[in-house]
């Protein structure tokens, strides 16, 4: 799922980004820090949809553990910032490895609605459990450290982290176990054949996706300095999913490009009026009725066409 | 000690029994063939051996070790590979990578998640395809290919995990009269250059008779005649019920 040219385009994004904060204006990059923020957890979230073929519409339930795990570490713990980082990303990985447990056993349209019930399960502890999470009022003032404190580092940091994640999610998804994640889903039969434990792979698929979404959680809440229950709603798993759709489930950089394009159009369209939703739906129905490859896919067959070859991608 | 043995096997779908106290015993390196009737039960006698499906009674036991409660991913990990009666590859990869990732899942890689898999297994990979006859289409997507070659690639999935006893079900069904030909020739020298064991079923009775060293007759679910195919041949019961003379 991916290829050099791939490589290329991301390298070429990571190198512009990096450059973002010294030419560019204090909107473009508060912008650029929400699409990385929002870029990984769709990345995370390929990995069970793109690769493994298992929808889940759960995913924020992940980005919000992260995100209130690392505020209250941070805030209420007062614990250094790595210290907190680290420390809610591997409750997300535990919280995955529980909730995954369960979820990888079912298939199918049952495996989504258990990711989903879950969910929000973790959306009312959010709003119920007051003394942890600030409840109804959400976290608010997470306690950042100086040096974050202007956007102009905190992005820098942003683009360090994601940076990493991204390579190390690439680097899982063209690895041997990737690779069996495609073979799960192309044929799961078939899989279980070849001596693949095929719910056991679910499941690492399930934590290695949650941890991720851990990751992004972590930046969201430094960035928004407060977490809120919303964060861990259906509708943001829904968000998310509707990223990874638009840009192309089945080439690595799609979910990045899906998240691009959304957020894009929605500050855009969203400047000129205030029924943008409707225009951004209009575009998503295009898209996938024309692209079922998302924009990825798009961009790839009219790049097919003018050179008029084949392209080594699947 | 056989092989592989099948003791009193039973499975019963909703009041239907499709395999009834089923014995049979296929010995090291022997070819085995179970024949029968559409509906006899064969495919549930190779679902049951396989660990696709858990049967009611009985147990399979092979080499010594019971199979009852292993799933399809341990037996295959105990020496047993299987191809289906309707082809089961990965269609929208192409014919190197199916026999790719089922080396690399032998080689127990899909564990590993920092190992990068593009440039693996391209000599072992090619090596079984074209023990198949497949290594020109090896950059072919695997579901363009024609049926009967569709069917030796996915034998080629099945030898990647290195089996001693190998499951064929319907090994020629959907092929030619050529292409069957051509099939068989091929897995025979595959069985002896592999010293494998093989248990297959077959709708084809030249086949079976030219390669079977062992025949057992599988009837409404029932072994009624297990030997050699001459005394399979020759069995009454077997000429009444099965091959329809009197």
């Amino acid at each position: 799922m991916t290829n050099r040219f791939q490589i290329y385009v991301l390298i070429l994004a990571f190198a512009g980004l990096a450059i973002l904060p010294f030419v560019g204006s204090r909107y473009s990059v508060e912008l650029a820090t929400q699409i990385l923020i929002f870029g990984l957890l769709a990345t995370s979230l390929n990995i069970l949809v793109g690769y493994l073929g298992a929808a889940s519409f759960g995913h924020a339930a992940f980005f919000a553990i992260g995100g209130y795990a690392c505020a209250y570490f941070l805030t209420t713990l007062a614990l250094p910032l790595v210290v907190s980082m680290v420390g809610a990303v591997l409750l997300t990985a535990l919280a995955s490895l529980v909730i995954g447990f369960f979820c990888v056993r079912l298939n199918e349209i049952y495996f989504s609605m258990l990711t989903l019930a879950f969910s929000m399960l973790i959306w009312a502890v959010a709003l119920k459990w007051k003394p942890v999470t600030g409840g109804d009022d959400g976290f608010v003032g997470v306690a950042v450290p100086e040096y974050l404190s202007n956007y102009f580092n905190f992005f820098l940091f942003t683009l360090g982290v994601v940076t990493i994640s991204v390579i190390v999610l690439m680097i899982v998804g063209n690895s041997t176990m990737g690779r069996v994640f495609i073979a799960i889903r192309e044929n799961q039969t078939r899989a279980s054949f070849l001596g693949v434990n095929v719910r056991r792979m679910r499941l690492i698929a399930f934590v290695i996706a949650g941890t991720f979404a851990g990751v992004a959680g972590t930046l969201l809440a430094l960035y928004v300095r407060g977490m809120y229950p919303e964060t861990a709603f259906w509708s943001q798993s829904g968000h998310v999913l509707i990223m990874v759709l638009l840009g192309g489930m089945h080439a690595f950089i799609g979910p990045l490009l899906g998240t691009s394009v959304l957020t894009l159009l929605e500050v855009t369209i969203g400047q000129h009026t205030e029924y943008w939703q409707i225009f951004v739906g209009m575009i998503l129905v295009i898209v996938v009725l024309a692209a079922p490859e998302g924009v990825y896919g798009l961009v790839r067959s009219v790049a097919k066409r003018v050179r008029g070859q084949q392209d080594d991608d699947a | 000690m056989m092989m592989l043995e099948v003791d009193n096997a039973t499975k019963i779908f909703g009041g239907f029994t499709a395999v009834n106290k089923v014995n049979l015993s296929v010995a090291e390196g022997e070819t085995h063939a179970v024949i029968g009737p559409n509906g006899a039960g064969k495919t549930t006698l190779f679902n049951v051996v396989s660990g696709l499906i858990t049967p009611e009674n009985g147990s399979v036991t092979f080499r010594g070790e019971k199979l009852n409660k292993m799933m399809p991913h341990d037996i295959v990990n105990v020496g047993i590979a299987r191809s289906f009666q309707r082809v089961n590859i990965f269609p929208r990869k192409t014919v190197f990578e199916n026999v790719q990732v089922a080396l690399l899942v032998h080689a127990k890689l899909h564990f590993n998640p920092f190992r990068q898999a593009a440039k693996l297994f391209r000599n072992e990979g090619m090596e079984l395809l074209a023990l198949v006859n497949l290594a020109d289409e090896a950059d072919r997507r695997a579901g363009d290919l024609a049926y009967g070659r569709q069917k030796q690639l996915e034998l080629a999935v099945a030898l990647a995990a290195n089996p001693k006893l190998l499951l064929l079900d319907e090994p020629t069904a959907g092929m030619s009269i050529s292409e069957t030909k051509a099939s068989i020739a091929l897995i025979k020298e595959i069985v002896e250059k592999r010293h494998l064991t093989l248990l297959f079923t077959e709708h084809d009775m030249n086949v079976v008779f030219e390669i079977a060293d062992r025949i057992s007759v599988l009837h409404h679910g029932e072994i009624i005649a297990s030997g050699l195919p001459d005394e399979v041949r020759d069995n009454e019961e077997v000429k009444r019920i099965y091959l329809g003379k009197d």
